[in-house]
């Protein structure tokens, strides 16, 4: 008796220390935690956050930067992101932050406003107007600094081009262009996948927007009415853009549904598909060529010889005959950090003209800096940056509500489900709508 | 000391419990046995927090709108049945129950049990290098960490992977077996790795059947199948029910091999509960209708283990 007695005791006073740990911990005023993504090809924002955690440590005495790298791709990323946040003791001060996340974060009480911050900040005044609306939250308050942005189109390789009998330069003026070509790559070189438009669940947001949204806003129809505030369903464009997934999945015109649906398709497609001739169209962003550069993951010095762009055309040719989307990324502050200032210090630092530079050529980001823009340093460096940069005419910007991430989901899933043709695109499109009732309530959409 | 037995019990000089065995008195040995439940206490309280207390959480998170982002993540309210309502109107939900039980009685029912009664069975009659060597390669699957055993079984499964390089050696062009057959591929997989358990269940239960029975039977002029159908298998019915119970329970909380090998897909073909849920939780960021996911999945294993445990009684014989 005596014994088990003292055993339990043990046990319960074990098991007290042990939960004891679980709670302590919490932030501390010395240390600045910064959560960033690090992920396949995407190693940039990694050597700019180390340099920038030497630089200010130089600078800022008795302060520490504890760099936290999440390796994973986008959709776990933020996952995890939230799941960090979630709890005082692992919530960093500084993070990695989406544009399309800013609105539901802020709502969900994760970051803190930095107006007052950028009203004695200088260099705010470089920052183009637009970039400066895109860390707002829907309270009208400033969330994130941008670090650049980008913008979508197709990539193609002129040597398949010229090989499959296609002309170069290549002016595709409808989708009907873009599937006849990937149909002529496959009739001519068998062993060359045509065409990669991301698509499907596992490639979370990458294939709503890149894929999907890239489709979608170049019919009549539209995602989200911004003047009525509401969503936009049953309409034709969405079962369009859904049956020109499904002519490219189910047309052989893609890679095969489950090379698309394998989670590092985009890694493949930048590190081994193209530089390899096995992709002949890609559509994907500005920052693509990143990958190749000298400072990428894959260096490809004769990326620019072999690779040409081209905007993505409209559905019907209809005006203004092309169109693209924009995102990008910023970097904003944690609500919960214990020393406001000292993050402040450490956005500002990594965000500064010099560090933006180095960071838009490493990552071949379209720059919102003006300072940036005009740099001859930047303009030199990358001979794809005129023709993205070219594309802000025709861009569209996600609808900018805190219910977009959810229903950006929602869009993978129809997705997923006419390429692997498990639904027609009719039926995943109903499927979608009743899912965005479910997400906004039935007063929030209206028919297209 | 009101009580008149108890006054008579002490006169007597024996203790009123062991002579009437019936209702124990009150007062002075109630509180001996608190004192003595004491020690327990710390056991209980630990019981509750650790093992009562997730499961009361997630049956109340199963009510709320708890979310990763948005307004739902700072302030979670009640939302009553709706995320059940939600579940029950998902065409997704269905199916993902059906594939749930079809992955459940293939691979643990049918596959496992099945299988690890043939090869225990089996093993009893054949040569010891022959046992040393089958029983080495079937626990060997068993001892890998569920994601090692994932990845080895994607890697077996995936199209350029080593069944289709098996098959090509022999001219056949395998299909994509992870892409078309999905659920076959998981419920192989699973019947791979957990096999073993089976097998070293059943094993142990058939060494425990008295050899004399199976002989008198035997001369009594039953055939082997016989013998099996109506001697062993009664007599080792409860570990056939506890195997049941344990790989059924095992199998439903199967998540890593599912999740490594199709992610639930293609599309919804092979989203087992536990992948739903996951995904609803942390791919949606809608952390209630995840939980009200895995809730379904504890009445599912409830269900499944009364079963079980009904057939285990002792009435039953």
């Amino acid at each position: 008796m005596r014994r088990t007695t003292t055993s339990l005791a043990l046990i319960g006073g074990g098991a007290l220390l042990l939960s004891g740990c679980g709670g302590g911990g919490a932030g501390d005023a010395d240390t600045i935690r910064v959560a960033y993504q690090k992920f396949g090809n995407f190693t940039q924002l990694d050597d700019l956050l180390h340099e920038v955690k030497t630089e200010f440590e130089e600078t800022h005495d008795g302060l520490t930067v504890e760099l936290v790298p999440i390796e994973a791709q986008q959709n776990d990323y933020f996952t995890k992101l939230a799941l960090m946040n979630q709890s005082a003791s692992t919530a960093p001060d500084v993070m990695y932050e989406d544009t399309f996340m800013i609105k539901s974060d802020v709502d969900a009480g994760y970051l803190a406003p930095l107006d007052d911050y950028v009203a004695d900040w200088d260099d705010w005044d470089q920052f183009f107007d637009n970039a400066k609306q895109a860390g707002l939250g829907d309270d009208g308050a400033l969330y994130g600094i941008p670090m650049g942005t980008d913008t979508r189109a197709l990539w193609y390789n002129k040597e398949l081009f010229a090989q499959a009998g296609l002309p170069v330069p290549w002016e595709p003026e409808t989708w009907q262009d873009v599937l006849d070509a990937a149909a002529t790559v496959k009739e001519a070189l068998p062993g060359v996948i045509p065409l990669n438009v991301y698509s499907g669940k596992p490639q979370g947001e990458a294939a709503a927007m890149q894929g999907f949204e890239m489709l979608l806003y170049g019919t009549d129809d539209t995602l989200y009415d911004t003047d009525a505030a509401k969503w936009v369903t049953g309409s034709q464009g969405f079962v369009d853009a859904l049956q020109f997934i499904a002519d490219v999945y189910q047309g052989g015109l893609g890679p095969t549904p489950q090379q698309a649906l394998d989670t590092n398709v985009a890694t493949t497609v930048a590190a081994e598909w193209l530089p390899a001739g096995e992709l002949a169209i890609a559509l994907d962003g500005s920052w693509l060529s990143g990958t190749w550069l000298e400072s990428g993951t894959t260096p490809w010095p004769e990326w620019n010889d072999v690779m040409a762009q081209a905007p993505m055309p409209t559905q019907n040719g209809q005006e203004p005959g092309a169109t693209s989307m924009s995102g990008g990324w910023t970097l904003a502050m944690g609500s919960g950090t214990e020393n406001p200032d000292a993050a402040w210090d450490f956005i500002a630092l990594a965000l500064n003209k010099d560090n933006s530079k180095g960071y838009d050529i490493a990552n071949s980001q379209i720059a919102v800096r003006s300072d940036v823009a005009d740099d001859p340093e930047y303009t030199a460096a990358n001979a794809s940056f005129e023709f993205f940069s070219s594309l802000v005419d025709v861009t569209h910007y996600r609808p900018a509500t805190s219910d977009y991430a959810q229903i950006s989901n929602e869009i993978t899933v129809a997705m997923e489900a006419v390429m692997t043709g498990q639904q027609t695109p009719e039926e995943a499109a109903a499927a979608y709508d009743e899912a965005v009732i479910g997400i906004v309530g039935e007063e929030s959409t209206q028919d297209g | 000391m009101a009580d008149s037995s108890s006054e008579t019990a002490l006169v007597v000089g024996v203790d009123p419990r062991r002579r009437r065995g019936g209702p124990l008195p009150r007062g002075g040995t109630a509180r001996r046995d608190a004192v003595r439940a004491l020690p327990l206490l710390p056991a209980v309280v630990l019981l509750a927090v650790f093992l009562l207390g997730p499961v009361v959480s997630s049956f109340y998170g199963a009510f709320t709108n708890a979310s990763l982002r948005g307004a739902a993540a700072r302030s979670t309210e009640f939302v009553g049945l709706r995320n059940y309502v939600d579940l029950f109107s998902d065409p997704d939900f269905p199916k993902s129950v059906l594939l749930t039980l079809v992955f459940l009685i293939g691979s643990a029912i049918l596959g496992q049990n099945v299988l690890g009664m043939v090869l225990a069975v089996a093993m009893r009659s054949s040569a010891r290098p022959v046992r040393g060597i089958v029983s080495t390669i079937v626990v060997g699957a068993w001892v890998l960490p569920e994601i090692v055993a994932s990845f080895a079984a994607y890697a077996f499964f995936a199209q350029d992977g080593t069944l289709n390089a098996l098959l090509g050696l022999v001219g056949v062009e395998g299909p994509s077996w992870l892409y078309d057959a999905p659920m076959m591929s998981v419920i192989l997989a699973n019947v791979w790795r957990g096999t073993a358990f089976s097998m070293l269940v059943y094993s142990a239960a058939l060494s425990d059947v008295p050899p004399e029975i199976t002989e008198s039977a035997e001369v009594d002029g039953a055939r082997g199948w016989q013998r099996f159908a109506y001697i062993t298998v009664p007599m080792i019915r409860r570990s056939i029910s506890t195997n049941l119970m344990l790989t059924t329970l095992q199998t439903l909380s199967v998540f890593t091999l599912v999740y490594v090998m199709t992610g639930g897909g293609p599309g919804t073909d092979s989203s087992t509960l536990p992948v739903l849920a996951y995904q609803e939780a942390f791919r949606f960021s809608e952390l209630g209708l995840g939980t009200a996911i895995a809730t379904i999945l504890l009445v599912v294993g409830g269900v499944f283990s009364v079963v079980y445990i009904r057939a285990l009684r002792p009435e039953a014989d």
